[in-house]
């Protein structure tokens, strides 16, 4: 039943990129939480945790060869998509946002669940319908179905982070297996005006949100504050960085959520431009090497599953730096491997543990 | 399970991986120059930003130049002082803390919550002080309890300390925060918002030199305003200090006899018209002020109608009484309209024009008078003749001369300049002519006629060293803090009086019987190891009508309508070196409430003269 090949086929290369990554993150976190002095367990320590569960997930999704989950697409998507009524239904509520629900004694977010679920979902559709000639507006619209109900429940959570994600997963999977050229300036044309006049659907904190994005000294103490102390930390990097541990921002507490979304900027002041093209090189580095994986896979829904996963890897990284970094407005996207919390770590090893199957398995038949 | 070859044998496929790939590793490079961007184009700024968050320069107080008496002796000083701050982003829960604090220290809850609303205007890394000096034992409790008073801490800052107490008040001044209004003039350049800065008298005057410079710290802050580390200091610049010429001995004396009547009391030495004592009574204390002076407080001595906030040596302004005498004398005598013995006989009233009738304090008179008995005795008809003789021209003129009737020039600006009529001034001020009825009593010091206790001491001054008149100033010298004199008295001439010596001793020679002659008004004041000359007088409040002519004892009149007492003397009587005003206001009469005054003072003043027998005790009524 086990096949021996499977260890001499695993991308032990990958797996340590990933590792890599997750210690820096963790060194980051020790660095962005030293001032804190509480009894309870060190932030760091328990993301170490954390990394050591990432990793028996990678090992546990990597048991199961993933074209069994071509069967199990769309239970699954049907399932989670109860969850998210659920949610709506009756889940917990926390800081006016209702997102976790209570499954046998866990507390699940099925909307982080769905990220992973939508790439399963798709990869299914588009490998078993896509042709060369790339989809007419027609036959978008059973993809775009399955797609948007997901998206508009967790939009209504309210999450915006995490659905404009999971939008933006699917619409790169869909983009990939082909869209015809008048499909996509129709859809660019309406996507368009659906911005315009999702405004006035918007809640009052994600306007606000855009707005000091759009100029953060409106208010520099309130919704503004993170992005300039953000850049502020960015910037005084400098090219080689004030040094571990010496980051003022960071150290003296004038950097909010330094250990969890804004956690790349105590990294960019302590290690400066230097750092910061070193850890962006290994961050593009398993994106495209996740498009590799894609294209060495020999099979469509193989193929599929690894370019969902890197869109996943990509739009998380992207949205949570230039966020950072002040080119996209604040969303809570935690960034891969270095923001601290179980959930992204989970969703991000569940991703990493699908790529790991298909790159393993691609010998096979 | 899909049919299809291999993505990588599908050319159309293969296209979008190679495509996607750029595309990723375009929004990487997007990511890259954007932090180029950041971090090196913008480093400076960025630094900067970085820096104006976590460093605050604070200003370190710099301790106020000290004041100090002739003799080096200290007046006003400065101490250490704690006082309970709070630092407002790390309270969290007001309303207990305020609990806490107001159990722990024993103040009222609401007083914490005041001085919270009225420290809001600090800028917001400042700590905001809730309680000002409060005490040793005050400031352990706090700093035992700190776990129970987040964001409470203990500051050390130097106050404002008076020694003596309230002596010399008047003449310090005192202190008070800085105002919104004042902050915005150009001369309050560098102050800062709550800084004591002097409100009146010397503390205001010679701001600029007590003050000195701020020193700054440069701290590192976290984003709650609490302090890390102190990066750098430059430490303050102590003030400059002041030496007065006033003899705290004599001061204090002066306070003493005083005590609580109002009054004012100006000793200067006669040769170079420095200021040895400066008094007005009753007076406050000024480290009420130091401390932030209480509403309740300030009401006290606002309602209080002896005007303790008032400087009745500076602008307190009297008729001079009988003190003018000498004046009138003078004029006469210089103008040869009266000599020394020109004599009248006084039975108690002086005619004028058979309509008008003006009457000596004596009612029975004096009988024969001249000029020494005029003086010594205070005649009133005397002067009556010999000023209508003279002419207000020739009073005003002399009165001028020595000083009286304007400004002396003392360095507050306060100063109140008395008056001495004129023709010229009574037509402008209302337009009729003058009347001979207005000389009359112009001779006596009544009417118009206004003067300072400092213009009083000025003039005694000058009649005791033959005519000079001294600028009064009151700043011996300003020394630095390494002690080197930064600025020195230098005696400065008002006016060469230039009297006829024989004139000028007729009066000195008067002057010095009214305290030392069975019968002068002053005898029973006499001091027997120190001769001093003196003049008294008495200047009515409000004018008596005549026909009433129930006589009054002195303590049946109510105390707003008795006359005020004046004394003006120098000593020794030959050689003189010192010269005294003093003015009690409602005292009755200057023989029984000034002179004494004067008398302890220069008891205290000549202490170091053998005081070989007791004054004889003669009870005598003027």
């Amino acid at each position: 039943m086990f096949d021996r090949r499977l260890i001499t086929n695993f991308n032990w290369t990958y797996v340590l990129l990933i590792l890599l990554i997750a210690v820096i993150g963790i060194a980051n976190m020790y660095s962005a939480t030293s001032s804190w002095t509480t009894a309870a367990q060190p932030v760091y320590v328990k993301q170490f945790y954390w990394l050591g569960l990432g990793l028996v997930i990678i090992v546990l999704v990597c048991l199961l060869d993933y074209r069994h989950l071509e069967y199990l697409s769309f239970p699954l998507y049907g399932g989670n998509l109860l969850l998210l009524i659920l949610v709506l239904a009756v889940g917990k509520t926390s800081m006016g946002a209702t997102r976790w629900i209570s499954l046998a004694g866990f507390n699940v977010q099925p909307s982080e669940i769905m990220k992973i679920v939508i790439i399963i979902a798709l990869a299914r559709f588009f490998s078993d319908k896509a042709h060369l000639r790339g989809f007419s507006l027609k036959e978008l619209i059973a993809p775009g179905l399955l797609l948007a109900v997901p998206a508009l429940l967790i939009m209504k959570q309210p999450d915006l982070g995490t659905a404009l994600l999971v939008l933006c997963i699917g619409g790169t999977m869909a983009l990939f297996a082909g869209i015809q050229r008048n499909a996509v300036v129709f859809l660019g044309l309406t996507g368009f005006a659906a911005a315009g006049g999702g405004w006035f659907l918007l809640h009052n904190y994600q306007k606000q949100r855009i707005m000091t994005f759009l100029n953060p000294e409106r208010d520099p103490l309130g919704a503004g504050y993170h992005i300039i102390q953000s850049k502020i930390a960015v910037g005084s990097g400098g090219i080689d960085g004030m040094g571990f541990m010496k980051g003022t921002q960071s150290q003296l507490s004038f950097l909010p959520e330094r250990h969890t979304d804004f956690a790349f900027s105590v990294f960019a002041e302590e290690w400066g431009l230097i750092g910061c093209l070193l850890l962006l090189s290994l961050y593009c580095l398993i994106v495209i090497w996740g498009l590799h994986i894609a294209l060495r896979s020999n099979d469509r829904f193989g193929m599929y599953l690894a370019i969902g996963v890197s869109a996943m890897l990509f739009w998380h990284i992207v949205v949570n730096l230039g966020m950072v970094i002040g080119l996209l407005p604040v969303v809570g996207v935690p960034l891969p491997l270095f923001s601290y919390g179980g959930t992204s770590m989970v969703t991000t090893m569940t991703g990493v543990g699908l790529l790991m199957n298909v790159s393993m398995r691609r010998f096979m038949f | 399970m899909s049919l299809n070859p291999s993505p990588e044998e599908t050319p159309g496929l293969r296209r979008r991986f190679v495509v996607s790939s750029i595309i990723i590793a375009g929004v990487f490079f997007i990511l890259a120059l954007r932090l180029w961007f950041l971090q090196v184009l913008g480093v400076e700024h960025y630094r900067d930003l970085s820096e104006r968050n976590r460093i605050r320069y604070v200003a370190i107080e710099a301790p106020r130049g000290a004041v100090f008496d002739r003799h080096g002796a200290l007046l006003v000083d400065n101490r250490p002082a704690f006082t309970v701050s709070a630092l407002r982003q790390e309270v969290g829960d007001r309303e207990n803390l305020f609990a806490t604090l107001s159990a722990l220290l024993d103040v009222d809850e609401e007083k914490l919550a005041e001085r919270w609303k009225e420290g809001q205007r600090l800028p917001r890394y400042r700590p905001l002080p809730l309680l000002e000096d409060v005490g040793r034992e005050a400031m352990e409790k706090v700093q035992e309890n700190s776990v129970d008073l987040p964001g409470i801490l203990v500051e050390v800052k130097p106050f404002r300390d008076y020694p003596h107490g309230e002596l010399a008040a008047h003449l310090t001044g005192y202190l008070g925060e800085v105002t919104e209004e004042e902050l915005g003039k150009s001369s309050f350049e560098g102050y800062r918002s709550g800084e004591m800065v002097g409100k009146t008298a010397l503390e205001r005057m010679f701001e600029d030199r007590l003050r000195g410079t701020a020193g700054q710290k440069r701290i590192e802050v976290n984003v709650r305003g609490r302090e890390l580390r102190q990066v750098t200091t430059r430490s303050p610049l102590p003030g400059q200090s002041l030496y007065l010429t006033i003899d705290t001995n004599l001061q204090k004396a002066a306070e003493e006899a005083l005590g609580d009547q109002a009054g004012a009391a100006v000793a200067l030495d006669v040769n170079n018209g420095e200021v040895l004592a400066f008094v007005s009574r009753p007076t406050f204390d000024p480290a009420w002020f130091a401390r932030g002076i209480t509403s309740d407080e300030w009401r006290e001595l606002i309602d209080n109608p002896r005007r303790p906030m008032t400087n009745k040596a500076l602008r307190g302004q009297y008729p001079p009484g009988s003190t003018f005498k000498m004046i009138v004398a003078l004029a006469a005598l210089e103008a040869g309209t009266a000599t020394p013995s020109t004599t009248f006989t006084c039975n108690g009233s002086f005619q004028l024009n058979k309509s008008f009738e003006y009457r000596c304090w004596k009612k029975r008179g004096h009988g024969k008078v001249d000029l020494h008995k005029a003086i010594k005795e205070s005649c009133d008809v005397w002067f009556y003749r010999v000023g209508l003789e003279a002419g207000i021209d020739r009073i005003s003129d002399a009165a001028t001369r020595m000083g009286l009737g304007q400004k002396t020039g003392f360095p507050f600006g306060a100063e109140r300049s008395g008056l001495i009529p004129t023709r010229a001034w009574k037509k402008k001020r209302f337009g009729t002519s003058w009347y001979d009825g207005e000389t009359v009593i112009s001779a006596i010091g009544q009417g118009f006629v206004l003067t300072t206790p400092l213009q009083l001491a000025t003039m005694t001054a000058a009649l005791a060293n033959g005519g000079t008149v001294w600028k009064p100033q009151i700043v011996q010298k300003i020394v630095d803090l390494e002690g080197a004199t930064e600025w020195m008295l230098k005696p400065e001439k008002l006016n060469e009086a230039a009297w006829p010596k024989a004139a000028i001793a007729a009066v000195q020679n008067a002057m010095e019987s009214v305290v030392n002659d069975v019968g002068g008004t002053a005898w029973r004041s006499r001091l027997e190891k120190v001769r001093f000359s003196g003049k008294t007088g008495t200047a009515q409040v409000i004018r008596r009508q005549d026909d009433d002519e129930e006589e009054l004892e002195d303590d049946e009149i109510p105390y707003r309508y008795r006359d005020h007492a004046l004394f003006v003397s120098y000593a020794p009587a030959k050689n003189p070196q010192i010269a005294i005003a003093v003015v009690v206001e409602h005292g009755s009469h200057g023989s029984s409430a000034a002179a004494p005054v004067a008398k302890a003072m220069y008891d205290a003043y000549f202490k170091d003269v053998s005081d070989n027998e007791e004054p004889e005790k003669v009870v005598f009524r003027d």
